[in-house]
């Protein structure tokens, strides 16, 4: 793995060429989410309709394999790679999973990470953890932690940012030859912690960072300053990644305290709710102020497709969108997809969802790259307020 | 949709024999209750060519009277007559002759006097296509087989006959080989969302748990992008579980019937038909085993399979209604 800072942008957003793999992915990027290293309904022959190489970083729970295969079958086949067909593209793998792995910090205790999960309650051991990634061989890799809730006691924060330290040196002297590991950080809502764990993790021999215990019920407000605790004790060279931010808002907030790389499970959430995102991805309509409010609800940055108002709609879900979906289908044939139940609705919405938020990600880079990224994401959390 | 190619479209009547106790079947109509909303909704000869026409497809399928084939008695005569009649509406009503086919149905339950009566009737018609309807419904397979033989014997030879609902791979090639030509079946996506593939041996149940070990492709036969990419072991973590594992197999099955169709179409046209059943069947039946109706039916079509039956067996099938009388049984 190879990561470059190429152009800063007021304050600590930062645009970069992260050399993964086979790939050349432009920073910030987003991971796509999967399901046991699939995404939820795009179909494998679909995803090269997505643009490329921004498409082609996913994210991997390791932990979703346990339900019905075998670590040991998985490196008989071969690693992900080969199980799952995609040669073109890289796996981060991450042990939570926002959407169906989630942290369960009161069953966590000194020998392992509780998950929750569809297969139930699982205790996760570094030494296992690392079993699971030695075979499924992702290109790159963050280490097991100990994620706990904004609303744990100090012991307990503190607790957590110690063991998730201690596991970081496990993994790392277990490391697999291959792969590019990531160090997690944690703190829970506390800067003092954040600060700490960050310093210590600054230390080990890792290739980038993995800003955990987000997400978890911290509220927009208190974050900023929880990452910036974090960051400004890490060196700037080395890549930063987070998960559990979903929102535009929450993206621009962690890209303006300089993360590089996230997960986000926005786009799953939209595409189950019969959810399309349309909001512009032209900045000359994000400027215009002339712009009539749609009457249809009250959300101008995405339309719910299941809306009967949507039934005779013969348009795309926005207008001169290049992705499958929009070329090839209407509003109204989502809406009766979505009434009849039909699975299509979802691979249809997650194509197009995916499409545009990676247009937005696009957006930013080129907001960094023309030093003008503070007056993007001012203009664009007001215009969508 | 945007679908450039063909299109089928059926009249709405399957729902009458799928949702019956929600039916009322008149000489007007058919009168449902609306699973939406619970309204009753009368569906028409008329209004059933009218919604297809709109819709637009290229082939559209007659509003007939349609029975269960385990339900005996008058109503089942009942219904072809109401099937000739209603082909006159139809037809009638139909204002697209030009643009969309319009196939008359088979009906007549398995008595062969009514199935013959209404084939007359509708070959008077002069239909662009004609579909043996009312079968597929859990009759038994001796049955089945000499209705499609029935059929197909006294269609004509230069239209189309469609199976409706069927179906099976084996059922398939039997009635291919007694002259159908179009099928449809909800089988093959249906299986694959139970965690069932299609094989040339049969099925394959990826929820097994021995799956979760074989590391091979669902069917090493098989061009599709999931045999060519997938293993058992991946598929079985999936299917049951996560959306995606109904969309490989359904991938998977529906390229398998494809290609079963391909091959039928080219082995027929080389001459090589005989050869291909047979090759068909030794994969299926590896033992010799190949169950009595499918013989029967072979002999009927004149395709000789005597080279994969195991000699000297007479296999009872579970529900065999057997027209051989005491003493034929004792000569086999």
């Amino acid at each position: 793995m190879k990561f470059v800072v190429k152009a800063w942008s007021n304050g600590g957003a930062r645009a970069g060429i992260l050399h993964l793999g086979t790939s050349t992915i432009d920073t910030p990027s987003l991971l796509l989410s999967t399901r046991k290293g699939l995404p939820h309904f795009i179909s494998p022959d679909l995803l090269s309709c997505l643009p490329a190489p921004e498409s082609r970083l996913l994210h991997v729970s390791p932990l979703h394999f346990l339900e019905g295969l075998s670590m040991k079958t998985i490196s008989k086949i071969g690693g992900l790679h080969q199980l799952l067909g995609l040669h073109d593209h890289c796996f981060v793998a991450v042990p939570r999973d926002s959407i169906q792995c989630l942290p369960e910090a009161n069953s966590t205790n000194k020998i392992g990470a509780s998950f929750e999960t569809p297969c139930g309650r699982l205790l996760i051991k570094p030494v296992e953890y690392m079993e699971m990634i030695s075979s499924t061989r992702p290109e790159l890799w963050a280490t097991l932690a100990d994620e706990v809730p904004a609303w744990v006691s100090d012991k307990r924060n503190k607790t957590s940012v110690d063991r998730t330290i201690k596991w970081l040196d496990e993994c790392i002297s277990i490391s697999p030859a291959s792969g590019a590991v990531f160090g997690a950080i944690v703190g829970g809502s506390s800067l003092e912690e954040r600060r700490r764990c960050a310093q210590e993790v600054a230390t080990r021999n890792v290739s980038g960072y993995w800003v955990g215990g987000l997400g978890l019920g911290e509220s927009m407000d208190e974050r900023p300053a929880l990452l910036n605790a974090v960051i400004e004790a890490l060196p700037e060279e080395k890549p930063r990644l987070i998960c559990g931010l979903g929102l535009p808002e929450e993206i621009l907030q962690g890209i303006a305290a300089g993360v590089d790389i996230f997960e986000s499970t926005y786009i799953y959430h939209l595409t189950l709710g019969g959810f399309a995102l349309t909001f512009p991805l032209d900045r000359t309509q994000i400027n215009a102020s002339n712009l009539v409010p749609s009457d249809v609800g009250s959300d101008p940055r995405k339309i719910n497709l299941r809306a009967t108002v949507f039934r005779k709609d013969t348009t795309s879900i926005v207008e001169g969108c290049t992705c499958y979906t929009c070329r090839n289908h209407t509003r109204a044939y989502i809406n009766h997809l979505l009434n009849v139940h039909e699975m299509l609705a979802q691979i249809l919405l997650e194509i197009h969802n995916t499409h545009h938020f990676l247009g937005f990600f696009r957006l930013i880079r080129d907001a960094i790259n023309a030093g003008r990224f503070e007056e993007f994401r001012r203009e664009f959390v007001q215009r969508w307020r | 949709m945007n679908w450039p190619r063909a299109l089928l479209t059926d009249s709405g009547g399957f729902q009458m024999v799928s949702l019956l106790h929600l039916a009322d079947i008149t000489e007007k109509g058919v009168t449902f209750q609306s699973p939406v909303d619970g309204k009753p909704m009368l569906l028409t000869p008329e209004e059933s060519i009218q919604i297809q026409n709109k819709i637009g497809a290229d082939i559209i399928m007659a509003l007939d009277d349609v029975v269960k084939t385990t339900i005996t008695g008058p109503r089942i005569e009942e219904a072809m007559h109401r099937t000739l009649r209603w082909i006159d509406r139809c037809i009638a009503a139909h204002k697209r002759p030009h643009d969309q086919n319009l196939f008359g149905i088979v009906q007549g339950g398995l008595d062969p006097v009514l199935r013959d009566i209404c084939v007359r009737g509708l070959v008077d018609r002069n239909l662009p296509g004609y579909a043996i309807g009312g079968l597929a419904g859990g009759e038994d397979k001796d049955s089945f087989w000499r209705v499609v033989a029935q059929c197909t014997a006294t269609l004509p030879e230069d239209k189309p006959r469609y199976v409706m609902g069927v179906g099976y791979p084996l059922d398939i090639v039997v009635c291919s080989a007694l002259g159908a030509d179009m099928y449809d079946c909800v089988y093959p996506t249906r299986t694959a969302r139970f965690g069932t593939a299609i094989v040339p041996e049969g099925v394959l149940k990826l929820k097994h748990k021995a799956m979760a070990e074989d590391t091979r492709p669902i069917d090493p036969t098989c061009a599709c992008m999931v045999c060519k990419n997938y293993t058992r072991a991946y598929i079985h973590s999936l299917v049951t579980k996560d959306a995606m594992g109904s969309q490989l197999l359904s991938f998977h099955n529906l390229y398998y019937m494809m290609q079963l169709s391909r091959n039928l179409h080219s082995s027929i046209v080389q001459g090589k038909f005989p050869e291909f059943v047979c090759n068909f069947l030794q994969k299926m039946f590896p033992k010799g085993d190949i169950p009595e109706w499918v013989c029967n039916a072979m002999e009927v079509a004149e395709i000789d399979i005597s080279s994969c039956c195991a000699p000297f067996r007479y296999i009872q099938a579970t529900k065999v209604q057997s027209n051989l009388n005491e003493d034929e049984i004792q000569a086999v």
